[in-house]
Formats: structure tokens, sequence, C-alpha cells
């Protein structure tokens, strides 16, 4: 009797953390927004996304060039990233002995786990030089090096082992069966990934890619060490740029006094907070659908 | 025929040359954080906290981020952990499975994933704010704990998961309660992958620096109280580094090494753990 | 190519001649021995049945005929396999080409993650025929020749997934013939399917080996003497016996082989 009540109650317990914790998603957008609320009654919500004014001591709250900074890293680290790990995944996955696998992918484990700023550091004291004496010359611009494309190239780096390590678990997940029913065919190794493997696995690389860039589109230590902080709409991947999660990390809690300045600062959180559920939600119903489309 | 070849030789090469490429940033960000920071790297550095113009390139040492990281890390990982059991176990034990409130669980889940530390910290700090409460080592586990929440519980969802079902028959055809399944066949069975999910927890925990920026705060002493605002190993290598002093900075690489051993080490006990603890695991 | 069904041959061998010849092959899987000098010959338009215990070496020793095994890690081959007396183990063999000479229909039926349409026109396709017209005939041609068609022509552009077992299994076949093979490998074809399922597919393979030289690895031995002209018998890696199907049948030369045809060791 004491163990089924017991039993009745741990239940009972359960369900009440299960039933907090699938809440806390809405609770955060609810607390963002109201903490927001003050500057979202001044201003009309277009003129806080779309008005590239920043000044905060005037009262103008123009969150466009955050924004913009934002979708510029986000949009070099995706074009940096998802082309290099599709092909290394292949390699390693299709091409690769066995023993270069299981020597690459603890390694690869690891440096997932590496924390932001330890990227952050290493690209001070690489990435930006390398850009400023020698990437920027190259294409006959002068840059500090501390840009818009260091920001892309970290973070890109960053998320190397998130992308690879999925991706990877994916093309392996592909039955052996499948590649073999094309070679047999006689269809070259690289037409049986790209019309077999690759076409089979899809849904699960595209859920490895927005893993990553949904990651990369929302780090901030080691971007805000190397992109610059300006707050410009870049016009060039070696400007400079002030990212959303940036901003909200120099400014926050330093400038409390302002009026307006800190609600202003939560609608930036606000906005971060909703493209991520967003893209959550798009990745869903579109993987659904691909799921139904090949199977 | 020759143009199939061709094609497939060229790819090859391309593909062996990203994943050379790929390998080779990894181990160069490896080897300059060696580089740069073993040079600095001091037992002082270790044992000793900041000293009067630490800052400025005299004396001391980074004890005081490195009990804090461990002190936060550590708190935030018991409290994360003790959020999640209740979770994985109701979502796996104790719900039907494929109801709703298991799928939106998970979804939820999945979306806190994704957010970004730094609304944790911005979040975490607008609470904070509400209940008067300064930036201490409390609100860094707060915040923290809800940043590992969902990698944690998902996770060990995702290995609970995989216990197979006539486990669970052959413990109910026992006469064992759910509760009693949960905690004496299913975390045995699982115990490597929960394991495992407490350690990732922990070092990301450890290396996040973006939510414990506004909640934890900062200090030039060890971590005696709760209430107490903390230094962590992150926010160390951030605020060294931004000084204008090489000394100072070269500092800041050590702590970025310390930071990177402490991860390392994570990663190997995580791996020699997971071999230790199969031994009781039905396959 | 000749897609008209009266299958030409580069070099026509005459029926019942060696269209594969297999010269003391060994096989060995990271330092376990698979196949063992492996010395048979594999006649020209006939079933050629072989026959064993589970882990014996049947699949290794078809696999070695279209260099799947290949993909094994740290498999290491030595002899030789000619198959029209090129040998296919050469260095410069190209081992695409020598695939295409071969289709395979594997265990379990593995359509390709697209249409039915798309699954027979993917052989085709990659040795480059593109015309839409062509590939239509090609399609119709080999459903028809697996008795599919009638099935299936009314959602040719549904995947392929939706069929059945059996089905999924003339699929296969399908496909394998639409890349006008010379010789049909088969890994116990009718291992997944329902007895009238497998019955159809027997069925083909009489009606196939008239013009293509047709393997099939099977242990179910009443499979073995419905279908073979010609038997292998091989026993933890090694040939224990071969010939024709009467005489391996009815006077097994080898104790062994009387005892496993009579079922005393399985």
């Amino acid at each position: 009797m004491i163990r089924r009540l017991k039993d009745r109650l741990a239940g009972a317990g359960m369900l009440i953390v299960t039933l907090c914790s699938g809440l806390i998603v809405f609770l955060m957008i609810l607390g963002l927004y109201v903490s927001s609320r003050s500057v979202l009654s001044l201003k009309p919500l277009s003129e806080l996304l779309f008005s590239s004014e920043w000044h905060p001591l005037r009262g103008e709250f123009g969150l466009l060039p955050f924004i913009m900074g934002t979708l510029w890293v986000t949009a070099v680290a995706a074009a940096v990233a998802i082309p290099l790990c599709l092909l290394a995944s292949i390699y390693l996955s299709e091409y690769a002995h066995r023993r270069l696998r299981a020597l690459a992918a603890p390694l690869i484990d690891l440096l997932a786990g590496i924390p932001s700023v330890v990227y952050g550091v290493w690209a001070v004291l690489i990435l930006v030089p390398l850009i400023k004496n020698h990437i920027a010359p190259f294409f006959g611009v002068s840059s500090s090096g501390y840009s818009v494309l260091a920001g892309g190239v970290v973070l890109a780096v960053m998320i190397f082992p998130i992308i690879i390590h999925v991706t990877i678990e994916v093309l392996r997940s592909v039955p052996q069966e499948m590649r073999e029913v094309s070679l047999a065919l006689g269809a070259t190794c690289w037409q049986t990934i790209r019309l077999v493997v690759l076409r089979k696995a899809m849904p699960g690389v595209l859920a490895a890619i927005v893993l990553g860039l949904s990651r990369a589109f929302g780090e901030t230590m080691a971007v805000l060490m190397v992109v610059g902080n300006v707050a410009m709409i870049p016009s060039s991947v070696f400007d400079p740029a002030y990212p959303l999660p940036a901003l909200i990390a120099n400014k926050y809690g330093e400038m409390l006094s302002v009026p307006l300045y800190d609600s202003a600062l939560l609608l930036a959180a606000l906005v971060l907070m909703l493209a991520v559920l967003a893209v959550n939600v798009a990745a869903r119903v579109f993987l659904v659908r691909v799921e139904r489309g090949i199977r | 025929m020759d143009s199939r070849k061709l094609q497939e030789n060229v790819f090859k090469v391309l593909a062996a040359a990203a994943a050379l490429l790929i390998l080779l940033i990894l181990v160069l960000i490896l080897g300059t954080i060696i580089a740069k920071g073993l040079p600095a790297l001091s037992l002082s550095m270790l044992t000793r906290t900041p000293q009067g113009g630490y800052y400025l390139g005299r004396e001391g040492g980074i004890l005081n981020a490195i009990t804090g990281s461990l002190c936060l890390a550590g708190g935030a990982t018991l409290l994360a952990l003790a959020l999640s059991l209740p979770i994985v176990f109701y979502l796996n034990v104790y719900a039907r499975k494929r109801s709703r409130l298991v799928s939106f669980t998970r979804f939820s889940l999945d979306v806190l994933w994704g957010v970004p530390s730094i609304v944790y910290g911005a979040f975490g700090f607008t609470i904070m704010l509400f209940f008067g409460l300064k930036a201490s080592l409390l609100g860094g586990i707060i915040a923290v704990a809800l940043l590992v929440l969902p990698i944690m519980s998902r996770a060990m969802d995702e290995v609970v998961r995989m216990v197979p079902d006539e486990l669970f028959e052959a413990s109910y055809a026992l006469g064992s309660t759910r509760l009693e399944t949960a905690f004496r066949v299913v975390v045995r069975q699982a115990l490597p992958g929960i394991l495992t999910a407490v350690l990732i927890a922990f070092g990301r925990g450890i290396g996040d620096a973006a939510s414990v920026l506004f909640t934890a705060g900062f200090t030039d002493s060890v971590p005696t109280s709760l209430m107490q605002p903390v230094a962590t190993l992150p926010l160390a290598v951030f605020f060294q580094l931004a000084t204008p002093f090489p000394e100072v900075q070269a500092r800041a690489y050590a702590s970025a090494l310390v930071l990177t051993v402490i991860i390392l080490v994570i990663s190997l006990v995580s791996r020699l753990l997971t071999r230790r603890f199969t031994k009781h695991v039905v396959r | 190519m000749m897609n008209d069904g009266n299958r030409m041959k580069m070099e026509p061998g005459s029926v019942g001649q060696p269209h594969i010849r297999v010269r003391n092959l060994s096989v060995d899987y990271g330092g376990t021995r698979a196949l063992d000098n492996i010395t048979v010959d594999i006649p020209d338009r006939r079933i050629t049945v072989i026959i064993g215990p589970s882990g014996c070496g049947k699949t290794t020793l078809l696999k070695s005929f279209n260099r799947l095994i290949d993909l094994v890690e740290d498999v290491r081959i030595s002899g030789e396999v000619l198959v029209d007396g090129e040998n296919i183990y050469d260095p410069g063999a190209d081992v695409t080409r020598i695939r295409k000479k071969m289709g395979l229909l594997s265990q379990k039926p593995f359509p390709l993650p697209m249409s039915i349409y798309d699954n027979i026109a993917y052989g085709p396709r990659i040795h480059g025929i593109r015309a839409r017209r062509e590939l239509d005939r090609i399609v119709e041609h080999y459903l028809r020749e697996s008795s599919l068609w009638e099935e299936v022509k009314d959602r040719l552009h549904a995947p392929a997934s939706g069929l059945s077992v059996g089905q999924q299994q003339r699929l296969c076949l399908a496909r394998g013939l639409a890349v006008e093979p010379e010789i049909i490998l088969c890994d116990e074809p009718t291992s997944a399917l329902d007895p009238q399922a497998s019955k159809r597919i027997e069925e083909r393979f009489i009606e196939l080996k008239d013009s293509y030289t047709v393997v099939v690895v099977t242990h179910i031995l009443r499979q073995a003497r419905r279908l073979a002209d010609y038997v292998i018998f091989l026993y933890m890696g090694e040939l224990v016996e071969h010939g024709p199907a009467e005489r391996v049948f009815e006077h097994p030369e080898k104790e062994m082989t009387r005892e496993y045809i009579q079922g005393i060791i399985s």
C-alpha cells in the first residue's frame, strides 16, 4: 500500500516538474515581452525593428543595424561551414578508413565542448591578424581585422564539430545495403553518395545544419571579441558589425539609468528568442514534409 | 565513362581536403591555446587570488575564477539533474507513449536547447531585479541550470528511450511499481548515458560566459556564500584579454588553457566512465 | 545498348561453358578466413546454386564476383575471379564496368529512396541514358520482364517503399535487369518473402536462365533442388563439392555433402 502511494506521489511530482519545464519557454517569452513593453508602447514595432537610428540617450532605439549584424555574421558562418562540413562528413563517413574515423571522432567531440571564449581567444590571436594583414589586402581593402568575416569564420569553426558529428551519424545510419544496391548497378562511389546516400540522409543532414546554425545565431562571446562592435549596417564582410547578442552582452546591466534602455535590450533578447522558436517550428514542419516525400 | 571517373576523383579529393582542413583548424586551435597559454602559466596563477593591481600586471592568480567556476557549474549541474531526472522518468516511465504532453515537452526542451545563452543571462537578470536580488553565485547557478537543463534532459531522454521495452515488462512482471522500475532498472541500464549527459552539461556550464555575465557578477575572492558575487573562468579570460597590458593578456591565454584542460579532463572522464559502467547494461 | 529484350552478348559464349572462373580464391576478414582456396567454374546461362550452412562463406563468394566485398574494411583477397576471361581483381580492372555486368538481388529488397520509375531508371541514368522516351521504354520493358508492370503501371511515380515486400523484390530484380547484365547474383532472394511471392520469383529465374547466367545463394534445400542446374556446396569456407545438380543431389561423392542434403548436419 505504501509502495503504491509512493509511486503515485512520485508520479504527481514528476508531472509537475515536467509541466513546469515545458512551460519555461513560454514563461521566458512572456517575461521578456512584459519587460520590453515599456519601449513597445512608446514606439511602433516597425520603427524599432527597421530603423537604423540607435541613439539611446535621445530615446531612439532602432535595432536594424544589430539585426543585420546578426544576419551577416550567421550568413558568413553558413557559407563557410555548410559546404566544408558536408564534404568533410562525406569523406569521414564514406571514404575514410575506419581507423581515421576512430581518430577523428573523439577530437571532433572534444572540440564541440570547448567554450566559446577559447575560440574567441584563438580568433583574436590568429584570425584577426590574418584578415588584417593578408586577406583584406589581398582583396585591396583595408580592415582592422575585427570584422564580419572574423565573426563569421569563428562561428563556422565553432559549429564545425556540431554539424559534422550529427551529419556523420546520419550518414552512417543509411543502410549499407542501400550503397551496395547502387554500386552493384555500376554506379561510382560519388554517384552513390550523391544520388542515394545524401538523398536518404537529407532530413537528418538538414537537421544537423539547422542545429549548427541556430547555435551560431545566438552565440555571444566569441563573436563579441572579434566582430568590432560598431553600430552600423555592414556593407562588406570586411566591415565591423554589431550583432544582437553582443549588444545585449555589452550594454545590458551597465546602462540601466538611461530610460527605456533596458527595455530596448530585452526587446533585442525577445527578438532572438522568437527567431529561435520560429526556426525550430519551421525546421520541424519542413522535416516532416521532406520525410514524407522521400520514404 | 571518363567524365564519371573524373567527377569521382575530383569530389574525393575535395572531400578529403575539406576534412583535412577542418581537422587542421581544430588542431591549430588547441595548438594556439597551448603555445600561448603554457608560457604564462605558473603555480601562483593556480593557487592565488588576484592581489592589488593584478589587472595592471602585478602578482596574483585566478584561483577565484577556478573555484568560482567549479562551484557555479557544479551547483548548476546538481540543480539541473534534480530537475532532469523527474522529467526523463515522467516522459519515459509514467506518461503514455505518444501522449500530447510528451511530445510537447520534448519540443519545448528542443526550443530551449536552441535559446542563446545571452538570453538566459538577460532573462535571469530581469527576474533577479524583480525580486531585488544582486548578482550572486545563486543567481549564476539558476541561470546556468536553465541553460544546461535542456542539454542534460534531452541527452538523458535519448538514452532512456533506448531502454528496451522487455526490460520494463520484466520489472513490472516481478511486481515492481513504476517508481521502483525507474530507479532500480532504468537508472542502472541507462547509467553510462546519464553520467555522460551530466558531464556534458557540466562542461557546457563551466564554459559559458554570456549567461553569467550579469547574473553571477565578478569578484577577486574565493566564493564563500551563495549570496555573494562569484568569479568565473570564461569571464576571467574575457576581462584579462580586454586590458591593454601584454602581461595581463598573457594571463588570459593561460586562463583559457586552464579552462580547456578542465574541458579535456571532463571529456576523458566521460569516456572512461562510459567504458567502466557498461558492465550491467543489457544489450 | 540494346533494349529490345533479345539480349546480345559482347562475346557469345556457348551455353554451359564456364562464364565465371574462380581460381584459388581466398578471402580474409581482419585475420579470419572466410573463404579458403576456392577453385570452381560457373556455367553460362544456367542456374548455379550455392548451398551450405549459414556462415559457411556463401555470401562472401557471391559478393566476390562483383567485388562488393571491397566495401568490407580490413578485407584481404587473393586468387583470381575471371569473368569472360578477364580477371576482375586485376589492379587495372574497371570495377564499375564489372559490376554493371552483374545484377544483384539481396536477401531483403532494398528499394532506393525514390519512386518506382526512378528506381528502374536509376541504372540506365547513371550510365548516361537521359532521353525521356528511351527511359520510359526501359522502365516498362523491365517491369514487364519481372511481371510487375500490371500491378504498378498506374502509380509509377509513387514511392517504391509503398510496395509490398514481394513486389519490392521483383522491383529490385527489374532494376538489376535494366542495366543489361549478363549475370544475376542472388543472395537468399526469397528469405523475406511469403510462399506465393517466393514462387513468383523462382518462376522468373527459370525463365531468365535462357538469357542470363544466374547464381543463387540459398540455405533452403528444396529451393536448391527446384532451381539448380549446377550446385556448389560450401562448408566452413571450404569448397566441399560441386557438379551438376542431379549428380550432387542423387549421388554425392563426399560424406559431408550427403549428411547436409539429408539434413543430418545443417
